[in-house]
């Protein structure tokens, strides 16, 4: 199977941090695959450094072939590649729906600012709002919501915008326990039955197990491990860097 | 060019610069202060500065010596300063920006139009009966007044770093400014810091303005500069870092005493302004390589 | 806003732009000025209500567009030169046929030449977020104002005046109602096209993405929005019609002089803010609504101020900007949400998110 992305020995400093280190992985197209590892490894900071939020220092970034790197923030989503975040970005001032009509993707071409917003958004807003759980609020104001369902209206917003690859930031933080397992069925389903690649960064163990075919895990900015998730389950570097070295 | 030409042009330019450029560095640090604490950019900076100039300005009219001027109007601002944020900034505080920028701007109004109708538009000093010295034969003169001010610049913002290393207060200050929730939860009362942070900032206004009356020129409507140039400096030192307000406020004054030799000293306002925009979009543009934006 | 009481208003406001010149016809240029000061806040609230990138610039582009309408009206029939010099004299007079193919020659370039400076302008300011813009707009207009009153051929710090109306045997050529009536009906026209243009932008992607800005910027250029794009054309279509504004003014006043009549940032500069924020910025309505209030509120109680104007104005800015950011269409929304296309649900926000794990 292809490789949708390719992260090749990518480095990331502030001042003298080395947020990363040298890290290299392939994400294979229509997996789903889990990054950890604890707090301050940089794996939110590898996020930001594959989707441009700022440059790295060194290395290449591919996404189908495309290199990453010199782009733009907003230039690398129509490239099908988008991310969500940890502290949870909506437009809080906007309803759920209107939240959801605006990530729908359009052409690049400049009249396309001017086009009325179609009717038959509706329909697929409320469905995708339905299908992670929000459709009684769809008329909410986005900044009304609770930090979970912001996250859930995240998920659904990326969705509208029809990706090839999701990049989810600790998607189930702050999500009710009991929820979890249908954002578990959700993640696989938009997986299995869109083909969506997934690459989805997770501190909950429960879910890195039950949802990823594959594990990355980082420490202190390097890559320290990869592989199964069983496998990762009994490394021994894994288990240490989350009971050690703080 | 006339610059190249002219080494003692060159030279008055620089120290004169130098000199007045202190009074910037000063207000400006007042601008951080606040900025730092409270996130609130006091678009009325510059008209404290210039009140205070005035209330200089009216002790010297009573007769009395101009320097005695100083404490009055550092006390003054202070004073002033307190009431306006026990009355209307503690309202915007915690809002957008925007709204404390539109606040501060209408304080700036109010206090303008006032110092118009109680002072008149005329041109004012405060003349503090200091000598000239000239060196180089007269090609250089440096105003005795000047030097004064740039001591007492100095010693201002070195008296004010002090009291915020070592003072309570000042160290409830810079407590807040990086904390304001843990600050509270020790038992900082943030209310409190704030007022006097920004009665504090008014103070410093009120004393540069002082040293202004003495050594440049007074009008009501040169507030709005002194606003400009305290924002320029802040923007290009960064907040917090003092030796770069310093160093920055000391250079706008020469790049502005350069710049009205080589322009013409009509142009020094618009320059000013014009300034501001270029340091502005060369930062964003700058910032932006590294696909970053000023905050 | 609901059709029905958008039909009311709008019914309200061709009634008073029809009607008012002809119960208050001592009023007409305070009239027009009504209508320019809907365009004024109109305009503004692109920026400053939709997109929260708060500009204390739009000025510039009424200066502008004040001072390039006169100059073409001028530069048609005479040589601009020697009119500013003359400086009020009024030697040259213009012939009908001259007046009145200068003017619309000059009201477009009013439009079209500002128009062009905010792509370019906007291009290099726009990527400044916040407080910066907000600043360095300001030092924009400042600075404009202030460079205005060394350009000679412009008059310099003196100003300029207007071609005036062409007359006939000494008296003002009775067409078009006469020139009063003229420029009323223009700025009255002006706003009527600057309402439907922002109502229709306004219900575009581009007025969604507006608001998107506003409230995330961040997220929009992270879900791959050309913000920039967006920025810029708004700032583009304020200035155009602000400098169409401008060239009607300066016929209206007479005489154009740089920092307190063209580039008027104290006055004109703060209305625009004032007016939108007391209306509620960010909303169609708002802007109109607050240009109401104040030019009424100016009109009838400013001489009672006498000489505290400008005193008062700094009050009223405090006052509205701590007590009423949100304005009268904030508070509206407050209230009635279902007005705005909001449904308010006391269930839907309590309820708990129900995942249907069964499709």
């Amino acid at each position: 199977m292809t490789n949708i992305l390719e992260v090749n020995n990518v480095s990331k400093y502030f001042g003298g941090v080395k947020a990363n280190e040298d890290i290299s992985l392939n994400i294979e197209q229509g997996s789903i695959v889990g990054l950890i590892g604890p707090n301050g490894s940089g794996k939110t900071t590898l996020f930001n450094s594959i989707v441009g939020t700022h440059p790295i220092d060194k290395g290449s970034i591919k996404f189908e072939g495309t290199e990453l790197s010199t782009l733009l923030v907003n230039e690398i989503p129509p490239l099908g590649l988008l991310r969500t975040f940890q502290q949870t970005k909506i437009y809080g001032q906007m309803t759920c729906m209107m939240n959801m009509k605006i990530s729908k993707k359009t052409s690049n071409n400049y009249f396309s600012m001017f086009e009325k917003i179609p009717k038959e958004l509706d329909e697929e807003a409320e469905q995708i709002l339905s299908f992670v759980g929000l459709y009684e609020k769809r008329h909410l104001r986005a900044g009304e919501l609770s930090f979970g369902q912001q996250k859930l209206l995240e998920l659904a917003m990326a969705l509208m915008n029809e990706p090839k690859m999701l990049m989810l930031d600790e998607p189930t933080a702050g999500i009710n326990p009991t929820l979890i397992n249908g954002i578990i069925d959700r993640l696989i389903k938009i997986n299995d039955k869109y083909k969506i690649t997934l690459f989805v960064i997770e501190h909950n163990m429960r879910v890195v197990m039950n949802l990823v075919q594959h594990v990355y895990c980082m420490a202190h900015g390097k890559l320290l491990a990869d592989g199964k998730p069983e496998e990762i389950k009994n490394n021994k570097k894994v288990i240490d860097a989350y009971l050690g070295a703080h | 060019m006339i610059l190249i030409q002219a080494p003692f042009l060159n030279l008055q330019a620089l120290l004169d610069g130098l000199m007045v450029g202190s009074i910037f560095a000063l207000v400006a640090y007042g601008m951080a202060l606040v900025w730092g604490v409270m996130n609130i950019i006091n678009v009325a900076q510059g008209e404290y500065v210039i009140l205070g100039g005035y209330i200089t300005f009216s002790i010297y009219k009573l007769g009395i010596p101009a320097f005695y001027g100083m404490p009055f109007s550092f006390l003054f601002l202070f004073i002033l300063g307190y009431i306006l944020y026990r009355l209307i900034i503690f309202r915007v505080v915690d809002k957008d920006m925007f709204i404390s920028i539109l606040a501060t701007f209408g304080i700036s109004i109010v206090i303008q139009q006032f110092m118009n109708m109680a002072f008149g538009s005329q041109v004012e000093t405060a003349l503090s009966g200091l000598g000239t010295i000239f060196f180089f034969e007269g090609n250089i003169t440096i105003a005795l007044v000047k030097v004064f001010s740039f001591v007492i610049s100095i010693l201002g913002a070195i008296a004010v770093i002090y009291f915020m290393k070592t003072s309570k207060l000042g160290r409830a200050i810079r407590a807040t400014a990086q904390n304001p929730r843990a600050a509270r939860i020790l038992g900082v009362d943030t209310e409190k810091v704030y007022a006097y942070t920004y009665a504090i900032n008014a103070g410093i206004c009120g004393l540069a303005g002082s040293l202004v009356a003495m050594t440049y020129t007074l009008h009501p409507y040169i507030g709005l500069p002194y606003t400009v140039r305290s924002f320029m400096i802040v923007i290009v030192a960064g907040l917090g870092n003092i030796p770069g307000v310093l160093a920055s406020g000391l250079g706008l004054g020469a790049i502005e005493e350069f710049s009205a030799y080589a322009l013409g000293s009509e142009y020094r306002i618009g320059f000013i302004f014009l300034l501001l925009v270029v340091i502005l979009v060369y930062r964003s543009k700058k910032l932006a390589k590294r696909r970053e934006y000023l905050k | 806003m609901s059709d029905k009481k958008e039909i009311t208003g709008l019914t309200f406001l061709i009634l008073l732009g029809l009607f008012s010149p002809l119960v208050l016809p001592n009023y007409r240029v305070q009239l027009s000025e009504l209508w320019i000061f809907m365009v004024f806040a109109s305009t503004w609230n692109i920026q400053g209500g939709k997109m929260g990138y708060n500009s204390f610039g739009n000025i510039i582009f009424f200066g502008l567009g004040m001072y390039i309408c006169a100059s073409t009206q001028i530069a048609y029939a005479f040589d601009l030169a020697e009119w500013t010099e003359a400086g009020g004299v009024k030697t040259f007079v213009h012939s009908t046929s001259q007046y009145f193919s200068s003017l619309p020659l000059g009201l477009i370039l009013a439009g079209l030449i500002p128009a062009l400076i905010a792509g370019v302008l906007g291009s290099l300011l726009l990527g400044l977020r916040g407080h910066y813009f907000a600043i360095g707009t300001l030092g924009l207009g400042i600075a404009a104002g202030e460079f205005a009153t060394s350009v000679q051929i412009w008059g310099g710090g003196m100003g300029m005046t207007v071609p005036v109306w062409p007359k006939v045997d000494g008296k003002d050529l009775e067409i078009f109602g006469g020139s009063m009536n003229f420029f009323y009906s223009l700025s009255f026209l002006l706003f009527v096209m600057v309402f439907f243009t922002l109502r229709w932008l306004y219900k575009t992607r581009f007025g969604l993405i507006l608001t998107a800005i506003r409230d995330n910027e961040d997220k929009a250029e992270a879900m791959g929005v050309p913000t920039m794009r967006y920025k810029v054309s708004g700032w583009i279509v304020s200035a155009f019609f602000m400098g169409i504004a401008g060239g009607l003014y300066g016929n209206i006043n007479g005489y154009i002089e740089p920092t307190e009549v063209a580039f008027a940032g104290a006055t004109f500069g703060v209305y625009m803010v004032l007016m939108t924020i007391l209306g509620g910025k960010g909303t169609l309505w708002g802007p109109i609504i607050g240009a109401i209030i104040f030019q009424v509120f100016k009109e009838f109680f400013w001489t009672y101020f006498l000489g505290w104007q400008s005193v008062a104005l700094g009050f009223l800015i405090i006052i509205i900007v701590v007590f009423f950011p949100e304005g009268l269409m904030g508070w509206l929304r407050g209230k009635r949400p279902e007005w705005f296309g909001e449904i308010v649900d006391k269930n839907a926000r309590l309820a708990q998110v129900k995942i249907n794990t069964n499709d």
